[in-house]
């Protein structure tokens, strides 16, 4: 990678867009599906065309170049889309079913969990659900429980377009959640495609006190307080999760080995969530390894999903290295 | 188009394998604890044989929780579906699926699913897959009832309507969703009607005629063929066993009701339609019934010798 191509800065839409144009022109079997993916569906004749470009415009441009044969905007009918997705995928295609928000899918929820996660395990291999579900939203512990799902929550316009190329090339079904957090933050993004593997984490910053486990928008925020602590010659590692299963559980343990003391911290509902799940792991693998208890960091356990914000994550800290 | 000789045989001898096949496996289950039924669907093998009848071996079908029937109906094996009921390895899903995560895609038979309505937005999406890539082929979408009050069918077959669709959608009425008959359930005295709001074609057939289902749905394939796409089709039929074998059945329906349906008995009126188009004598359909049988005694040997899911064969295979 030269640095002139490290320097070519995109929002993180438009890294979604990239990766999924480009995986649309290197295979024909690829598709994208969902409300308003171009929007004024089927007023091409008026002149009208792509009127949202998805939400958020993730798909914006698209049916110019690919129709609306493969860009297909439906009814509000997540049920139906989603399994006709996994249809689709069964059948030999690769969709990109978009479910606008995450907490929609209550409503697809049995497409979801028994088909698009369990399909190929139930029919012994015969089923390849080569789909992308991707989604806007923080509460992903429900998608966690029912194992055959990958999921995975990029950090930055980097992360989402290989994040997004490798969900796309994965013959798996992976559900890719975004933030709107991210939507216009920027980054630098390498023009030719490119993968990053699904199943690893990666170490963000290197440290030697305290491990700090990032996610999603989240990592940015670690990685702001890593600095501020470094200050106080306290060395932060933060490690960015990125696929949240299958869990890259050597990685989190690698480095808590190394530093003894752990905050994790989650923008998802606490009870039954990624955060403790992660803390279980520990104590069951690695108890031995903490010379702190282990930390959580979580919203509020109230049916609104906000924050965590930036003095929590700093109060933990301080409470794992007292 | 009138069925021919080979035809009409072919729908006998699946008419019979999918009745022998059930009375099999009840039969297992009385001498073995392992065997479990489920869900029978002795009563409605005139409609899974008469739709799979008007298929070719390259269409697909789409199943729900009653899969045995029409498994049989679209080509499955009965030793290799034996096996996948006992939860055998030499099942087609290896023992993982049992009766609703029965699929074999050697023969187009693509899954089934235990939540009632939900295969339904998987059907539409192999047909749009068909559709997408061109192929030609149909896929059939076979629910019961009970689905047609789900929100899946309604979503279902809207989208497949504004996409016009190669998709067949059967609906088995058989007079009860679990123990709820469709009088109390159903705000229509005709599913079929249902299909007005989507704009598609729907059809009432007699479900204890073979032919019928046939001849409705040989229709149904030609529209979408011709890209005109999706058909409901509601085949008036009836199960001769509760929702699942060993319910009480006889607590919500009448014996007089169930004797009424097995009187119109879609094997026997077969064999009389056979008989009477003087298609096979009575020695030759003996002959045929003797070969079902065996078929169907070898099918429950190959199924119990063949070895169950090992504990490591049970833990992998959740990722491709």
């Amino acid at each position: 990678m030269t640095a002139a191509i490290e320097t070519r800065q995109l929002s993180y839409w438009q890294a979604l867009n990239e990766a999924i144009k480009q995986e649309m022109r290197r295979d024909q079997t690829v598709f994208v599906m969902g409300e308003d993916q171009a929007g004024a569906a089927g007023r091409q004749a008026q002149g009208l065309i792509d009127a949202w470009g998805g939400p958020f415009g993730v798909t914006r441009g698209l049916i110019q170049e690919f129709g609306p044969e493969r860009v297909k905007d439906t009814p509000i009918s997540e049920a139906a889309f989603i399994g006709a997705g996994v249809g689709a995928a069964i059948n030999g295609l690769r969709p990109v079913v978009d479910l606008m928000f995450t907490h929609f899918a209550g409503v697809a929820w049995d497409q979801i969990t028994n088909k698009f996660a369990r399909e190929h395990y139930v029919t012994g291999g015969q089923a390849c659900v080569s789909m992308v579900l991707k989604t806007f939203g923080p509460c992903y512990a429900p998608f966690l429980h029912f194992p055959g799902m990958k999921c995975v929550a990029p950090s930055d316009p980097y992360t989402a377009k290989g994040l997004m190329t490798a969900a796309i090339r994965d013959d798996n079904p992976v559900v890719i959640f975004d933030s709107l957090r991210l939507l216009r933050t920027k980054g630098p993004v390498p023009e030719a495609p490119y993968t990053i593997e699904l199943g690893k984490s990666r170490v963000v910053k290197e440290g030697s006190d305290v491990t700090l486990i990032g996610v999603s928008w989240l990592t940015t925020t670690c990685l702001d307080v890593a600095q501020r602590f470094e200050s106080q010659g306290v060395d932060v590692e933060v490690v960015d999760l990125l696929t949240l299963e299958p869990l890259d559980e050597d990685t989190i343990l690698r480095s808590l080995a190394k530093t003894k003391r752990i905050v994790i911290t989650d923008q998802d509902h606490p009870r039954c969530s990624l955060a403790r799940d992660i803390a279980c792991i520990i104590a069951e693998r690695a108890f031995d390894y903490l010379d702190a208890p282990i930390v959580t960091v979580t919203p509020p356990a109230i049916p609104e999903l906000t924050g965590p914000d930036e003095t929590r994550i700093e109060d933990a800290i301080r409470r794992v290295i007292e | 188009m009138d069925p021919d000789r080979a035809l009409l045989l072919w729908m006998y001898e699946h008419l019979l394998l999918s009745r022998k096949f059930e009375e099999g496996l009840i039969r297992a289950s009385t001498t073995d604890g392992q065997v479990r039924v489920g869900h029978p669907y002795i009563g409605q093998e005139a409609v899974a044989v008469g739709a799979c009848a008007a298929l070719q071996v390259e269409d697909y079908v789409v199943s729900n929780h009653r899969s045995h029937g029409h498994a049989i109906a679209k080509g499955v094996e009965p030793r290799r579906l034996m096996a996948e009921l006992l939860r055998r390895t030499d099942g087609p899903s290896k023992g993982k699926g049992g009766e609703m995560g029965m699929a074999d895609y050697a023969v187009g038979f693509m899954s089934s699913t235990e939540i009632v309505g939900g295969n339904i937005p998987m059907a539409i999406g192999i047909a749009l897959a068909s559709q997408y890539k061109h192929d030609g082929r149909v896929t059939v979408s076979f629910f019961g009832d009970g689905a047609s009050n789900q929100g899946t069918f309604h979503e279902g077959l809207n989208l497949a309507s504004i996409w016009r669709l190669p998709v067949v959608f059967i609906c088995e009425n058989n007079g009860y969703a679990e123990a709820t008959p469709v009088e109390y359930a159903i705000a229509v005295d005709d599913i079929a009607a249902r299909a007005a709001g989507y704009a598609m074609p729907g059809t009432v057939v007699d479900g204890h005629d073979t032919l019928s289902v046939y001849a409705a749905v040989s229709e149904a394939v030609d529209r979408c063929r011709k890209g005109d796409g999706p058909t409901l089709i509601e085949a008036k039929t009836y199960r001769y066993f509760g929702h699942y074998y060993g319910d009480a059945h006889h607590r919500y329906r009448t014996e007089k009701e169930v004797e009424e349906h097995k009187a119109r008995d879609c094997i026997d009126k077969f064999r009389q339609l056979l008989l009477g188009k003087k298609v096979v004598d009575k020695d030759q359909l003996e002959a045929i019934d003797e070969k079902v049988s065996e078929v169907i005694h070898s099918a429950l040997d190959f199924a119990r010798q063949s070895p169950p899911l090992s504990d490591s064969e049970r833990l992998a295979g959740v990722y491709v």
